[in-house]
């Protein structure tokens, strides 16, 4: 089993070599970095506030980097993105909304909600394993409309949900919980704030990044222990995993499982950066630009690491983040920005689906 | 393990025949409950429920049909009719520009629409050949794609790349006053019920008098010709050689490729005439309204469709007439009742919308999740 080959090639390679480097990298990241310098020079010639722009995208980094992490475990077992990021969300909402209904406020409430949104997420990604493993070749469609049904079963639950906390519920009515629910009297901003830095003008938002790192960390950890390279063998050939003795279902569900808690933890954080829950049809599509970000990072529908999900991250949300204020300056009321958004992450994972080769 | 699984495929065929039924209607019979059940709860005035479903039956069959072929030809249900409801509104957009009207402007946009929707056609048909296995989330992202291009088309080139007369009453009827981009809703009273009302217009004469209503209700007579004319069609199209050359690579693509039909190709032109059919049916769709979303309106139709041909007892690989106006009858009977169930039960009608979108929803999921414990099996 230690025999994993191809497991990562960097590691063979004996000295460094620019051009295989480059190849590695890959052309469509060097476009979209090259694109970025562009809108980066653009914006200092613009006389745009670059220093705020540049705290943005590392706010923004650091709040969807989890959620981006989070395909990461799903693809790594094979079983492919996970489409069904919503479900762990949802559970991640559900965690929050305890939390200040209990009326934890500052660290506590954070802590408390990360810690029990996992055990939610948990039987979750369980039950959604036990679907997946049985549509074999469907995961990505049955992912994406169970995820849908999700949503809009969890919509009916958070309107008749049995909660009376006036922070929560709409304030005509007295019943349902609310669209947008503040955390600036609870736990917003609390990782945000957390060593908080300045060089110059641009705001290190520390903890929020360095949660992200840690958790990246963890999962590469993770990933090169001896479960971990089970795994990495399950998801790279089934079947010459089955024949070294490690149990493929097994596998797949710790993948599963992990890539559910991600996503229940990435939304935690998220909200928290953000400064609002936002609940009922928000989480719909939460899944398809994290899947994106880790194929703008190089990834592919079978194979993916760490680095894809920092490159994906930091290239992908920087884009988003600078992109709309400096085509706003150089077209007044041009809405270019966010049909560029739009056709490029589901230009990346059209291209992604097309290219994928392998069973199915 | 593998042996075992195959043996106890035969003995489970065998059940009994009420389970067999069941299996094959037991999704349309559910609903048929579930729709009975919403009614009786909703209390609600079956005249205007009727009048209401044979409206939506007109607007909606013909773009549910459109999804039939690549069934049959193995595709699955294409979402990519997004693609094909799109050419039909840009059709319909040209049109408004030339100021077409009635029936005339309607077959005109039907025209216009063919050799757009034929090359998109194409195009989605040629990714889905490169995605062979995934072709359905390749088709419903493909529509999120092509919604990105239909906005650049019609936010942002049209009125800077494409030239328009800013000085013509359509164009400042429908373009943005700073001469960029379309509006967000666009009139279409000049074919506003052209197809609908299309036998009371034209045979109003010799005393025989065609009108489109029934008693209490309206009927579009022209919307149900075009339907009918379609399935007769399409009837007739699976009784030719491509219609045995669909079914031969649904049923196996190796072996048709074997026995010498070039399935790629087959694939393309299948996935063609479900574009082309989209692109009408999304015209007899908006003929009906009478307005353009005109950057929404083609969003749901992927959805709304798959979803409706399921309801009706169709599965990714077996769909007929029949489940298209089951399905349609029943998705859309849900579609007018569930927000009144929801005020009723709950006092907050949004509940039953969200209700109904959980079902439909999970209908999908269920009938994509049996059709691959059904490959699994095989």
């Amino acid at each position: 089993m230690s025999k994993i080959e191809n497991a990562d090639p960097s590691l063979n390679r004996q000295r460094f070599d620019f051009a295989t480097a480059f190849r590695e990298f890959g052309i469509a990241r060097i476009i979209i970095l090259a694109f970025l310098l562009a809108l980066f020079v653009l914006a200092l010639v613009k006389g745009l506030d670059v220093p705020g722009l540049l705290t943005d995208s590392l706010t923004r980094i650091g709040m969807n980097g989890t959620l981006i992490l989070a395909m990461l475990p799903a693809v790594v077992c094979g079983v492919g993105m996970n489409f069904g990021l919503p479900l762990g969300i949802l559970c991640g909402l559900l965690g929050g909304i305890l939390t200040i209904n209990w009326g934890l406020v500052g660290w506590a409430g954070l802590i408390v909600s990360l810690l029990i949104s996992i055990p939610i997420a948990v039987v979750v990604g369980l039950l959604y394993h036990a679907v997946l493993d049985r549509v074999r070749g469907e995961e990505m469609m049955v992912g994406t409309y169970l995820a849908y049904a999700a949503v809009f079963g969890m919509s009916i639950f958070w309107m008749l949900a049995p909660i009376r906390n006036p922070k929560l519920i709409y304030a005509v009515g007295g019943k349902g919980l609310r669209q947008t629910i503040s955390m600036t009297e609870t736990f917003g901003k609390v990782l945000n704030d957390f060593l908080q830095f300045k060089i110059g003008n641009v705001t290190v938002p520390t903890g929020l990044l360095l949660f992200w790192l840690l958790l990246c960390l963890l999962v590469y950890f993770f990933l090169r222990s001896k479960t971990g390279l089970a795994m990495l063998a399950t998801g790279s050939n089934p079947s010459y995993a089955t024949s070294s003795g490690i149990n493929v279902g097994n596998m797949k569900r710790i993948g599963v499982v992990m890539s559910t808690v991600l996503g229940a933890l990435g939304i935690i954080v998220f909200s928290q950066s953000y400064g609002f829950i936002q609940l009922y049809t928000a989480p719909q599509s939460a899944a398809f630009p994290a899947i994106a970000a880790i194929l703008i990072g190089g990834a592919t529908l079978r194979k993916a690491s760490i680095s894809n999900v920092i490159i994906g991250a930091v290239l992908f949300q920087t884009l988003l983040t600078i992109a709309p204020p400096v085509t706003q300056a150089l077209m007044e009321g041009s809405e270019i920005s966010e049909i560029a958004r739009v056709m490029i992450s589901n230009g990346m994972i059209l291209y992604a689906l097309t290219r994928a080769t392998g069973g199915r | 393990m593998v042996g075992n699984r195959l043996e106890t495929v035969p003995s489970q065929r065998k059940q009994g025949k009420l389970s067999g039924i069941f299996a094959q209607f037991g999704v349309p019979i559910f609903f048929t409950v579930l729709c009975v059940a919403s009614i009786i709860v909703s209390d609600l005035d079956i005249n205007y429920l009727i009048g209401e479903l044979l409206s939506r039956l007109g607007r909606n069959l013909f773009i549910v049909l459109s999804l039939l072929i690549p069934v049959t030809a193995g595709i699955g249900l294409n979402f990519g009719i997004v693609v094909g409801a799109m050419s039909g509104q840009i059709a319909l957009i040209i049109i408004t520009f030339l100021q077409l009207k009635g029936l005339l402007g309607f077959v005109t946009a039907m025209a216009v629409s063919v050799p757009i929707s034929v090359l998109f056609g194409y195009i989605v048909g040629s990714i889905f050949n490169k995605a062979k296995g995934r072709e359905m989330i390749t088709g419903m992202i493909m529509g999120f794609f092509a919604n990105g291009v239909y906005q650049l088309l019609f936010l942002m080139l049209i009125g800077t790349l494409i030239p328009v007369n800013m000085n013509s009453p359509v164009a400042q009827q429908i373009m943005l006053s700073n001469g960029v981009g379309l509006r967000n809703t666009i009139d279409l009273s000049n074919i506003y019920y052209s197809l609908d009302n299309v036998f009371a217009k034209l045979f109003n004469w010799n005393g025989i008098i065609w009108t489109d209503s029934l008693g209490p209700w309206r009927v579009p007579l022209g919307a149900f010709f075009m339907s009918l004319l379609l399935c007769i069609l399409i009837t007739f199209l699976m009784k030719t050689k491509l219609g045995q050359n669909f079914r031969a690579i649904g049923q196996d693509m190796a072996i048709a490729e074997v026995s010498g039909i070039k399935v790629d190709k087959v694939r393309i032109t299948a996935v063609i005439y479900s574009t082309v059919l989209a692109a009408w049916g999304q015209l007899i769709f908006l003929q009906n309204l009478g307005s353009l979303n005109t950057f929404n309106a083609h969003e749901q139709v992927g959805m709304f469709s798959v979803a409706a041909l399921l309801v009706g007892g169709a599965s990714v690989k077996r769909a007929n007439i029949w489940n298209a106006i089951a399905g349609v009858l029943l998705f859309h009977t849900l579609f007018v009742v569930s927000p009144l169930a929801g005020q009723k039960l709950f006092g907050e009608p949004q509940i039953g919308e969200w209700f109904r979108q959980l079902i439909s929803y999970s209908v999908i999921a269920v009938a994509l999740a049996m059709h691959a414990i059904q490959n699994r099996k095989r």
